[in-house]
């Protein structure tokens, strides 16, 4: 192993050396051993390499700040310094970003694995409330009262089976 | 110490009974979540992170497989608790450099623990002794089905479970194998292993170059990616790696017997003749020499029950266990001479070697 390497986080010598093919292409990271431990590289929890990758194929360019959540205010520019997200909701918003990063990233770019159930749930419950939402304002529009008030009717059923709460 | 508890209880890692692989140490799975309507806690302020740690805090430990557990936050531990936890591999370096605002809850027999703001903000992480992953898999993915019905996790049906790094994403999964490969080491093939292994979409984690068993020759091997594959293929994927590297160090194994049996004897009754007559030990020293006399028991050298002696050792000779042992702060040349110390009266009662081993196994 070429110990002539110099770290690529410091530039002192590298001592750990860590490749990783993902979808065919082959990644490499030499580190100091300092900086392997500040990385988290002997920390089995902490490290990821792709997660170095990503940041150093982000490598931030002072430009404008592009797309914004509204929910947590995180920029693009947010995004490509830290290589992280500020919120799930950042998600739906970078998705442009995001989307072709993905498949260099993972083996996939749909998720396959568990589904959580009430996680579920909410969904659809979210779908079905703001359809019936529709229907009531059609209703009310076209003075349906009469549908107006089972779609009313409807809306608060389906809002107490599950609690105002998880509503959020 | 608020930590005090942990030294109570036997825990997980010092249980053999599990399985009767010598060569995969743990086993490991962690799955990221979040929940929704609150910024990652990277990202979040302080007052928010509180409120979260707060309310996931007593989610978490209203678990069954919590109970009698044990509820930390972040600013409640010294530094040298953290580096305690950090070293049993309860929480990680990051979280133990968290700001305010971050915990972990760690059920009582320490095989499961989920950590509260670290990088996300939930870290579920269920370990076992042995090679174990369908027993992992099972344990966490009942814990994190019962957190499931208490918060609201952040889901997207296309892209999955979201993460605050996208390397994350879909499962939040990473399971993962400790592996003791002393004779890839000697024989230095592991440079091969890991070009294989990596080819395979597997990460191994160790530090090589300079001494090239700097790490005890303990090396974690572990999925690197989360998305586009589901928990079960994941874990059967690095199953059938895990067994195709176990198969090449015990080839290795009788290679270096077959050729020089009684190089390889050396080397194991050398590393016990430091370990039982040392003054001074350094903790990656220690490493090497337990990692020998670990394969000394697996090739009989001494008796089975000796594996899981060695296996705590290799955690209580890390520099945060020597200090809480000797009640103190110490610095490395000292704690070097405590180390000795402790790994000399430990050792004192395995008893003699028995390198007449041929046939026996
Ligand atoms: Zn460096
Ligand atoms: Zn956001």
């Amino acid at each position: 192993m070429a110990n002539s390497l110099k770290c690529d986080l410091c530039g002192k010598p590298a001592t750990v050396h860590l490749t990783q093919i993902v979808n065919n292409k082959i990644h490499k990271v030499d580190l100091c051993e300092e900086c392997a431990q500040a990385k988290g590289v002997t920390d089995p929890s902490g490290f990821s390499l792709a997660d170095l990758l990503l940041k150093t194929s982000l490598n931030p360019e002072p430009q404008a700040e592009g797309i914004r959540c509204e929910q947590c205010g995180a920029t693009q520019a947010d995004f490509k310094k830290q290589g992280r997200f500020g919120c799930p909701a950042c998600y739906e918003v970078f998705k442009p970003v995001i989307e072709p990063l993905l498949g260099n990233m993972h083996k996939g770019t749909i998720h396959v694995g568990k589904v959580p159930r009430r996680a579920l749930e909410r969904k659809s419950l979210y779908d079905r409330l703001t359809n019936l939402q529709g229907e009531l304002d059609e209703a009310i529009k076209a003075e349906r009262y009469e549908d107006a008030a089972r779609f009313r009717d409807e809306i608060h059923q389906v809002k107490q089976a599950f609690g105002e709460k998880t509503l959020s | 110490m608020k930590i005090a508890p942990l030294f109570e209880v036997p825990t997980e890692l010092a249980d053999p009974s599990g399985s009767k692989c010598a060569i995969v140490l743990t086993t490991r799975i962690r799955l990221a979540r979040n929940l929704t309507g609150s910024p990652f806690p990277g990202w979040a302020k302080e007052a928010q992170r509180s409120a979260m740690l707060a309310e996931s805090l007593a989610v978490v430990a209203e678990l069954p497989q919590m109970k009698k557990g044990l509820s930390l936050t972040v600013d409640e531990l010294s530094d040298l608790e953290k580096q305690i936890l950090v070293e049993r591999h309860l929480i990680s370096r990051e979280l133990s450099n968290a700001k305010r605002g971050a915990g972990v809850v760690i059920s009582r027999d320490q095989s499961a623990a989920v950590m509260i703001n670290e990088e996300d903000h939930l870290r579920i992480q269920v370990m076992r002794a042995g090679f174990q992953l369908k027993k992992a898999w099972n344990a966490i993915n009942t814990i994190d089905s019962e957190l499931e019905e208490k918060l609201n996790y952040a889901f997207s049906p296309t892209l999955g479970y979201l993460t605050a790094c996208p390397t994350n994403l879909g499962t939040g999964m990473r399971a993962s194998a400790m592996m003791h490969l002393p004779a890839l080491v000697i024989s230095s093939q592991m440079e091969k292993v890991v070009r294989a292994v990596n080819q395979l979409g597997m990460a191994v984690r160790g530090l090589f170059g300079e001494g090239s068993d700097a790490s005890g020759s303990i090396f974690q091997i572990s999925n690197q990616t989360t998305l586009g594959e589901s928990e079960e293929d994941i874990i059967k994927r690095l199953s059938s790696v895990l067994n195709t590297i176990i198969e090449h160090e015990l080839n290795a194994r009788a290679k270096l017997l077959e050729a020089d049996s009684s190089k390889l004897f050396d080397k194991i009754g050398r590393a016990f003749g430091i370990l039982q007559n040392g003054r001074l030990l350094t903790s990656a020293e220690a490493m090497n020499l337990l990692s020998l006399v670990r394969l000394g028991v697996d090739l009989n050298v001494f008796p089975e029950v000796r594996r899981p002696v060695i296996d705590r050792l290799f955690i209580e000779a890390q520099p945060g266990h020597i200090q809480y042992a000797a009640h103190g702060a110490f610095e490395s040349a000292r704690r070097d001479q405590l180390r000795a110390q402790f790994l000399r009266t430990e050792i004192a009662s395995f008893g003699p070697p028995d390198f007449n081993v041929t046939g026996k196994n």
